[in-house]
């Protein structure tokens, strides 16, 4: 069946199972690859992306609850001039990433949590930030998201 | 095309200590068939002509010139390095570039580095050169022998390993370097020639000769072609400390703008015209065969194409992922327990105990009489055992490998830890000759000692898929299948046991450790204790284990580091001056120790409930002392709360990197100490995904991890491995430190819950 959904402010329709997770018509059906399987279950948050501004993981959500809605992934953050997103910029000004794997769906987390918080608090970030990153570069993201939010007198703190 | 006629390379390799033959056995296996241990054997040496005009072909577009099959340069001045390693996220793409373009004086804005084509011609023999060294003990012989012999024997042999943390050690070292420094020299003749001057007069800044007197300059585009025609130098003068421009200095890694953009395209993200993608099922109990499967429910779901058969496993072929993976679940293929079906995680540590209590090593390390000292009367004796579980590596990428075979040629696309390897497995699995094997390496997500190729069953299920299907096709292993059919770090078990003198201090120290393999030799004893014994019984299960990050350090500095802390208590003493006692003064070790102890406030007050652990590992050649403060929540689980570690690993190529890698290397460590474990159960794995195989998330991490380097200028060490193993020891004694309560077995939380 079609189903039509907005990604990345573009209209799209996606000829698919009801069943099918949007991860895979994500990856597989619009080639937006950057958004990741890890665990299929929503426990790794690899796959997370923006469904009408609120954080999912895609691995979990069927495409039928998609339809009619909008979802932003890891290629959508950039401005309309192609520009990073500040949180982008944070993360490269930290070197946050190592195997970088995790790292869109770190970042499409740490968006969220901007965007609903303002400027989060470490407490803040402890329960929002629940993604797996296995290389360990939790204090680099961290740092990056104080310092997108203008909180570096913090961020300096955390060393690594 | 200019022909090194004597090709040598004279960069000195300092001996390591002498090993027993033995020792050398693991890490034989770890870097796999690809180098013959004690046969003298290693790859393509500085590269000779066949394999210099075979790299050219391989890289060489327009005026590009190659350089030896390690770099070229650009008539743009783009200079790219070719690595022979990958690089999975340990930054070591980063590190060899700036060490070559260091040397060479390369505009660093202009700098690229490319994993090395899967071919030969790229072979990387420092890295050869320096584990040989390092395991025989006697890099005399390697440097001797003659290079004819060398070029002879290396032609065949796979050589493009990443392990060990060898990348900047060896490669970097010994060959990244010189090739740099050796090109430079080529660029200064060109110029010289062509500016009518003497080489002597010649500087080299940003890719430009410079000529001061006349204020010409000239750029390494403009002379790359006349350069490559040159002879190399295969001893060039190295800079010095005070001379490096790039090497030690914090360059951004070049690889993170496109990891940050979602651009960056992972082996599982491939995408060919007509590909199918696959997803598997292997026998649960490892070691069991297919016995039979009914294909028709899997064939009833839409866009299922096909069930493939192998001799352990079924695969189903499909449009998409998620079809393969409905597919699959439809099917209830039936398997055989390979006679394994009463194994369990007790009765290996059973039969480990058995083992150990028979007392035939397989292996014994140490030196003095031990069994003398045990039994002075007075002394004080303490035995204690530890045991730790099969940990999973958990790779955030799960395995994904794409082939598509035509023609009789197979060509394969993923991340794999050894390109060549990769080729050599898939050929012999798909039965055809190793020159009908492409493989094109790609952006790995993790590895941690997962992607070796010889114990990566996914190249052998690929070569035969890809046999049966006329079209490209993308193998993808479910989470589930990847935690259920690792190559897991082993499971062990040790008895430790020590006696403590009149003066306090401990005068033997005997250490029974059991795991598959031998792992005798792959930590350094770094205490002065004049009897020692450490013998290694080597007991194999059902499952296939391996090297995960750090090798056997983890498992071994968690024995040494907590049973060192238990002598201190029971001696009555400061773990860390108990430590202090038993290391030589002015050594390495003292100064690392001293240096965390200080910069983490040891023995300043702490919280109630807080404690504070330590420890000091040696590994791949680095020196890492840790310290952890942490306490315990109600439940029983631990809190981290604070973390320092001091590194001494001899100079830091790139300091931005390398402090990553240690707080990534500890989380990594308390991760597995607090929540991993894989555990049998009738002769399978357990867990199943990340829900009960439980990985460190950042609320549990510690927010604030201070690492700090000692540029002691010693051989370089390791870098993504060595800060792993004193993190669970550390956390171990910081809650012995806060509850009085030892922790023997990992991991702490099913401890906890016991």
């Amino acid at each position: 069946m079609a189903i039509e959904f907005k990604v990345n402010g573009r209209d799209v329709s996606v000829e698919a199972d009801a069943d099918t997770p949007l991860l895979w018509a994500l990856r597989e059906d619009l080639q937006l690859t950057g958004t990741k399987f890890g665990c299929g279950i929503a426990a790794c948050g690899a796959c997370s992306v923006h469904v009408d501004g609120q954080i999912t993981r895609s691995c979990s959500v069927p495409i039928s609850e998609i339809a009619g809605r909008s979802v932003t992934t890891i290629e959508g953050l950039k401005g309309s001039d192609g520009a990073l997103h500040t949180v982008q910029r944070a993360w490269i000004e930290a070197q946050v990433p190592q195997c970088g794997y995790c790292q869109s769906g770190q970042i499409m987390a740490a968006v969220a949590l901007i965007e609903a918080t303002g400027s989060p608090s470490d407490a803040q970030i402890d329960e929002a930030m629940t993604n797996i990153c296995r290389c360990g570069t939790y204090p680099r993201i961290r740092k990056a998201i104080l310092a997108a939010t203008g909180q570096a007198a913090a961020a300096l703190q955390g060393d690594a | 095309m200019a022909d090194n006629p004597t090709p040598h390379l004279d960069m000195p390799i300092e001996a390591a200590p002498p090993k027993k033959k033995k020792g050398m056995v693991r890490r034989a296996f770890l870097v796999g068939s690809a180098l013959l241990v004690g046969g003298g054997v290693f790859g393509v040496y500085w590269s000779d002509s066949s394999a210099r005009a075979r790299a050219k072909t391989l890289t060489e577009t327009g005026n590009d010139r190659n350089f030896l099959g390690w770099m070229k340069i650009a008539e743009d001045d783009t200079v790219t390095v070719y690595s022979p390693h990958i690089d999975f996220g340990q930054g070591s793409h980063t590190a060899l570039g700036q060490m070559l373009a260091d040397e060479l004086d390369a505009d660093w804005s202009k700098v690229r580095v490319e994993q090395a084509p899967a071919d030969t011609a790229f072979a990387n023999t420092p890295l050869g050169k320096g584990f040989l060294a390092e395991m025989s003990g006697a890099p005399g012989v390697i440097n001797a022998l003659p290079g004819a012999l060398i070029a002879m024997i290396a032609r065949s042999l796979p050589l493009q390993i990443t392990g060990g943390s060898s990348a900047v050690r060896y490669t970097g070292q010994v060959g990244m370097r010189t090739v740099g420094a050796a090109v430079r020299l080529a660029l200064i003749e060109e110029a010289a020639d062509r500016l009518g001057v003497p080489t002597s007069e010649l500087t080299t800044a940003d890719s430009k000769v410079i000529h001061a007197k006349s204020g010409k300059a000239l750029r390494y585009g403009e002379l790359a072609a006349g350069a490559a025609e040159r002879s190399l130098s295969s001893d060039p003068v190295l800079k010095t400390r005070d001379q490096f421009t790039l090497i030690g200095k914090p360059v951004p890694r070049l690889d993170i703008p496109a990891k940050v953009d979602g651009s960056a395209v992972y082996g599982i993200d491939l995408v060919l015209p007509e590909m199918r993608v696959a997803t598997i099922a292997a026998a649960p109990v490892r070691g069991g065969k297919l016995l039979s499967v009914d294909e028709k429910p899997a064939l009833a779901v839409t866009g299922l194409e096909k069930v493939i058969k192998l001799d352990d496993a079924v695969i189903v072929v499909a449009k998409r992922y998620w079809q393969a993976q409905k597919g699959l679940k439809a099917l209830s293929p039936q398997f055989s327990d390979g006679g394994h079906g009463n194994v369990s995680s007790a009765s290996i540590y059973s039969a480990q105990e058995a083992l150990r209590k028979a007392g035939k090593p397989e292996n014994e390390g140490g030196e003095g009489d031990v069994d003398a000292a045990f039994g002075v009367a007075g002394a004080k004796t303490l035995t204690a055992e530890y045991r730790v579980p099969f940990l999973h590596h958990a790779m955030m990428e799960p395995f994904a490998l794409t082939g598509h075979y035509a023609q009789g040629k197979l060509t394969l696309w993923g991340g794999l830890q050894d390109p060549l390897s990769t080729r050599a497995r898939a050929a012999k699995a798909a039965g055809i000759a190793m020159d009908d094997v492409v493989f094109n390496p790609m952006i790995m997500g993790g590895g941690f000692g997962r992607r070796f190729p010889d114990m990566t069953e996914i190249i052998d299920q690929v070569a035969l898929l890809a046999k049966q299907v006329p079209y490209p096709v993308k193998l993808i292993w479910s989470r589930e299948e990847e935690v259920r059919h690792g190559t897991y770090r082993p499971q062990s078990s040790a008895q430790l046991k020590a006696t403590l003198g009149q003066d306090g201090r401990i005068s033997a120290w005997r250490t029974d450790y059991v795991q598959s393999g031998d792992a005798e030799g792959e930590t350094s004893f770094i205490y002065a204790i004049p009897a020692t014994s450490r013998r290694h019984f080597s007991y194999q299960s059902n499952q296939m284990d391996g090297p995960w990050r750090s090798v056997n350090s983890t498992q071994i500095g968690f024995c040494n580091e907590s049973f060192i802390d238990e002598l201190a208590h029971s001696a009555g003493e400061d773990p860390y001056q108990f430590r202090r006692k038993h290391l030589p003064a002015g050594s390495r070790h003292l100064k690392v120790l001293d240096t965390v102890a200080q910069r983490a406030g040891w023995g300043s007050p702490l919280p109630e409930g807080v404690g504070r652990g330590i420890a000091i590992v040696e590994s791949f050649g680095t020196i890492v002392a840790e310290v952890i403060e942490a306490s315990v929540r109600e439940d029983g689980s631990p809190k981290v709360l604070k973390a320092w570690a001091v590194v001494d690993c001899g100079t830091t190529v790139n300091p931005l990197n390398a402090e990553a890698q240690i707080a990534g290397g500890l989380i990594m460590g308390l991760s597995s100490a607090i929540g991993e474990a894989i555990t049998l159960d009738k002769g399978a794995v357990v867990q199943s995904n990340f829900n009960d195989y439980n990985i460190l998330k950042l609320a549990d991490a510690p927010p604030m991890i201070d690492v700090h380097f000692l540029e002691s200028g010693a051989k370089i060490g390791g870098i993504g491995e060595p800060g792993v193993p004193p993190a669970s020891p550390a956390l171990a004694n910081a809650l012995f430190a806060a509850t009085g309560k030892r922790i023997r077995t990992l991991p702490i939380l099913t401890q906890a819950k016991a």
